[in-house]
């Protein structure tokens, strides 16, 4: 990674990168930091500062049974989610990989649903998944009461899946692709020669090759469950019914704007933020141990 | 016009010496190619008078001028790099008018410099024309115009030719040559290519591990070679060289049957030494193997070059090359004869791998023992 | 390459049909929502043949939603988060890649580190911080004595204050800084060969000058797709804006969507609330339509 024509001026070069360091300084280091001092800390009811209270905001967290529900409804939500945009996302890069009639047109729309925001599909598929109108509706027709998204939270939570994991799909498809694009094709004609089909040459050769792939989308899905959540659920749910869909960065919302508890939230985004930093750890230990061919 | 001094230069990363203490003078108006295998240390020194390389240690004086601790912009040389570095955002007169653009030169000025230098170069045509739609020899041509353009005190050229095809590089060389005459710059030129060199320097430096081997023109590298190395290395096919021993009557022995008189080497300091003798193919002669002083040797095959033929034969165990003209060469396997000029004959030390100078030849032969 | 698999390749072709379907039905639910009568548009199923009611359902949501402003201030504020991080991330990487001092494998690693600290999880400090933008620097002169030093010797307190609430400066600058744009150009810039920036020394330019005569110039694929992708990411944030932007006058139009929801015990009016769901999911979508190389690209780029 090292430059051989270097300048050598340390003002200038400095001066290039502190516009970015200033701004991630003000806006993601000091917050941080914050996050950490609220944390372990408790606002005094009538003013004059933190007191330090130690671990007690997170034993605290940790008791309460509401907050492992936002985490197990964030797995639930995460890994459904995951698999079902990166199975559908695979599949579709596979056989649009073959270059079959009509594979530009496909290339190009199945990358669509990423384009959209969150909250923008949140609506859509609020109104697609309605109970009284829309496209769901026609379940309750003919079993009445069997689908209902806004008193149901078993059904909310398959909406907000269905809703997120579409949007993925796009965003899996154009990895998917572009990496089965660089697999070298003498690597599939190899394997042709040597009698294999097509069906048999996804398994053998694309899938292998597949895998650093297939594990950064992994984790990159994962956080994203975590972040880009927020706008679906705001709009689909609110975190309802009775905190059904109610998933951890919006509790962190929740409770830090409409309860008002800065200390309690603090300590639930130190955990997320260890949670992310870990995937991230994970994720450059794997890509960089495991994942070489070369 | 400027000259360059180099005092006792080395260059060195980390613990790990590249150039290794480089004492050399550069007239003004001089033609130098510096030549070497790659490795050598050659691009390295030439990156240092350019500014882009930090000296270890050492002084670089240009035009009378300490540049050690000067930039690039501020040395006055131009410099074509090996990939030539052009601009590929640029069209070709902006690239060849880039330098003058960054010196604050005025617009119409500019202009008509870069239009000069196009006609120099043969690219009027192609000025408006992006490096991506040139072919090699043009874009060779650019960044050869890149350097005229500033008038430069010293041109830095960095194997500049190493991508072209064959006859394309006859081609440039003659160029550089050419313009070399008209513009009468310093020049430094590093190449890996010994005829390149020979056809292009009034002098050339032959480096090898970060050392100068020699100093001096064609002629005297290719006719007395300083070291072992030039000797192996300047030249094609390369010298033979074969290690042996001179006894006290001044005969170089390979083996009993193989023996090679050296009348003049009866000195002291070789006598009884271990020596490399050399002799190159085109100074050897193919004789029939009965012929008086014929070294004997089997032929191991025939090199075709169209103009000549270069026989490879094996001289009991050390392979030995001949360059005939002949048209007919003598088939494989067949036994030939050898014979070797004692004129011809190169010494250098087995130790050092220095030249040894013989006496000139004395007038009367010592009848061999 | 010479095979014969129709089965196989009929039953790719379905399934990908079937991908076709999954995909574009919910774009062609919007649109021909938006396109019917509230009585239509309530209908089990919903007739999938479009109605005539397009303009009057765009109409109401413009109205409704205060689009014209809100839709100005999207384009205001992902256009120049976009922009500001191409630029930044440009500069960034470029002192990072051109220039050897020490700490420069600090700055680097303080850059990569704030990959792991995501918007949503430091949201309720970050948006403390927006409240006082100088609040870190006056902690520092707090903490370390200067605010002392210079109340006992001029009497001036100083009181660094930069409320960012309610201002296109809240709205944007927290979201310009970007690790995954300084690599994307870090990576950019090793493929840049070394005898570049060589022959600009040699032709008398500065580092500066060598930026933007050849590097900026060389590095406009890099922009567009960066840009692309940067610009989709702003238009469709939505919890930032949410919170700093109060005053109707600085919202954008995802946040908008809120308002357009069918209220639980009025109309439903969902032909409007899909009329405006088309107006502000249109502008990404075309980007990525018209731009797909680039954005292809651009996100492609952030993997490595």
């Amino acid at each position: 990674m090292e430059k051989r024509a270097t300048f050598s001026s340390t003002t200038i070069g400095l001066l290039f990168v502190l516009p970015m360091l200033v701004l991630m300084f003000v806006f993601f280091y000091w917050p941080s930091g914050q996050a950490l001092y609220w944390a372990f800390t408790l606002e005094q009811p009538w003013g004059g500062g933190n007191t330090w209270v130690g671990l007690q905001n997170f034993r605290q967290l940790l008791a309460d049974p509401y907050y492992w529900g936002a985490i197990g409804r964030s797995l639930v939500f995460g890994l459904g989610s995951t698999t079902i945009a990166m199975g559908l996302a695979l599949v579709l890069a596979l056989f649009t990989d073959r270059e079959l009639r009509g594979h530009k047109a496909y290339r190009s729309v199945f990358i669509w649903p990423y384009a959209i925001a969150a909250p923008a599909l949140g609506l859509a598929f609020r109104f697609i998944l309605a109970p009284e109108a829309g496209f769901l509706s026609l379940i309750n027709q003919v079993w009445p009461g069997l689908w209902n998204p806004a008193l149901d939270g078993k059904d909310a939570m398959i909406a907000v899946i269905v809703a997120f994991s579409w949007k993925y799909i796009g965003y899996n498809f154009i990895f998917f692709l572009s990496a089965l694009q660089s697999i070298p094709r003498s690597l599939t004609e190899a394997a042709a020669m040597d009698g294999s089909g097509p069906l048999r040459r996804m398994w053998d050769i694309q899938l292998p090759l597949l895998t650093p792939t297939l594990f950064f989308l992994l984790v990159i899905n994962i956080t994203e469950s975590f972040q880009d959540s927020f706008g679906i659920i705001d709009i689909m749910t609110q975190g309802g019914p009775a905190r059904a869909t109610e998933l951890m960065v919006y509790k962190i919302y929740f409770d830090g704007f409409k309860g008002l508890d800065y200390s309690g939230a603090a300590a639930q985004s130190i955990i997320l933020m260890l949670l992310v930093i870990l995937l991230t750890i994970v994720q450059f230990r794997f890509i960089e141990r495991r994942v070489h061919y070369k | 016009m400027s000259s360059i001094a180099i005092k006792g230069v080395r260059k060195a990363y980390a613990k790990n010496a590249v150039v290794h203490g480089v004492d050399l003078d550069i007239a003004s108006g001089e033609f130098i190619v510096i030549l070497g295998p790659s490795g050598c240390g050659k691009s390295t020194l030439l990156r240092m008078i350019a500014g882009l390389e930090e000296i270890t240690g050492g002084e670089i004086w240009i035009d009378g001028k300490l540049v050690n601790k000067m930039e690039p912009r501020e040395r006055g040389c131009a410099m074509v790099f090996q990939n030539y570095a052009l601009y590929p955002h640029m069209t070709v007169a902006e690239n060849i008018g880039y330098a003058l653009k960054v010196a604050g030169v005025p617009k119409a000025e500019r202009a008509a410099r870069v239009a000069a230098t196009a006609k120099v170069v043969g690219l009027e045509a192609f000025l408006d024309r992006r490096p991506a739609a040139l072919s090699g020899g043009q874009r060779q041509r650019v960044a050869m115009g890149r350097a005229i353009v500033r008038e430069p005190k010293v041109f830095l050229f960095d194997e500049p030719l190493s991508n072209l095809d064959a006859k394309l590089r006859v081609a440039m060389r003659a160029e550089i040559r050419r313009l070399h005459r008209r513009l009468g710059a310093t020049s430094v030129f590093v190449t890996h290519d010994q005829t390149e060199a020979m056809t292009l320097g009034d002098r050339l430096i032959v480096m090898n591990g970060g050392r100068i081997e020699q100093v001096g023109t064609p002629a005297e590298v290719y006719n007395r070679p300083a070291t072992r190395f030039v000797a192996n290395f300047v030249g094609s096919p390369a010298m033979n060289l074969m290690e042996g021993e001179i006894d006290r009557h001044g005969i170089f022995t390979l083996d009993a049957a193989r023996r090679i008189a050296i009348p003049n080497a009866i000195e002291s300091r070789l006598v009884g030494h271990k020596v490399t003798l050399g002799v190159r193919a085109e100074a050897a002669r193919l004789v029939a193997p009965e012929a008086p002083g014929a070294l004997p040797a089997t032929v191991d095959f025939v090199e075709e070059l169209g103009a000549g033929r270069v026989v490879h034969t094996d001289l009991g165990g050390v392979s030995f090359a001949v360059a005939i003209s002949d048209p007919v060469a003598p088939g494989t396997g067949e036994p030939v004869g050898i014979l070797i000029d004692p004129a011809d004959v190169h010494l250098f030390a087995q130790d050092d791998g220095r030249r040894i100078d013989l006496a000139a030849p004395q007038a009367a032969l010592d009848p061999a023992a | 390459m010479v095979e014969r698999t129709p089965v196989f390749n009929a039953i790719c072709q379905a399934i990908l049909l079937i991908g076709l379907l999954i995909v574009l039905l919910p774009f062609v639910i919007v649109i021909v929502a938006s396109t019917h009568d509230i009585r239509t548009v309530n209908t089990v199923p919903m007739p999938l043949t479009p109605g005539g009611d397009l303009f009057v359902n765009l109409h109401e949501a413009w109205v409704r939603a205060d689009l014209g402003r809100k839709l100005f201030n999207s384009f205001l504020f992902a256009g120049t988060v976009a922009a500001g991080k191409v630029l930044l991330s440009s500069m960034a990487a470029f002192g990072i890649v051109y220039f050897r001092f020490p700490g420069r494998m600090l700055l680097f690693w303080l850059i990569f580190i704030t990959l792991m600290l995501p918007l949503e999880v430091r949201i309720v400090p970050t948006y403390a911080v927006a409240a006082n933008a100088l609040a870190p620097f006056q902690a520092i002169l707090d903490i370390t004595g200067v605010t002392w030093l210079i109340q006992t010797l001029s009497g001036i307190r100083v009181s660094l204050e930069w409320g960012l609430l309610n201002s296109y400066t809240g709205l944007i600058l927290p979201l310009v800084s970007t690790a995954t744009g300084t690599f994307l150009y870090r990576q950019f810039y090793l493929t840049v060969p070394d005898e570049l920036a060589e022959a600009a020394k040699m032709d008398g330019s500065g580092p500066v000058r060598f930026f933007v005569d050849v590097l900026l110039p060389l590095s406009k694929p890099n922009m567009i797709a960066l840009f692309t992708i940067m610009f989709v990411w702003a238009w469709n944030q939505y919890l930032w804006p949410l919170l700093i932007t109060t005053d109707p006058k600085f919202g954008i139009a995802a946040t908008q969507l809120k308002t357009l929801i069918p209220s639980e015990f009025g109309l439903p009016d969902w032909n409007v609330a899909m009329a405006g769901t088309l107006l502000i999911m249109s502008p990404p979508l075309i980007v990525v339509i018209l731009l797909q190389r680039w954005f292809v690209r651009g996100l492609i780029s952030t993997e490595k």
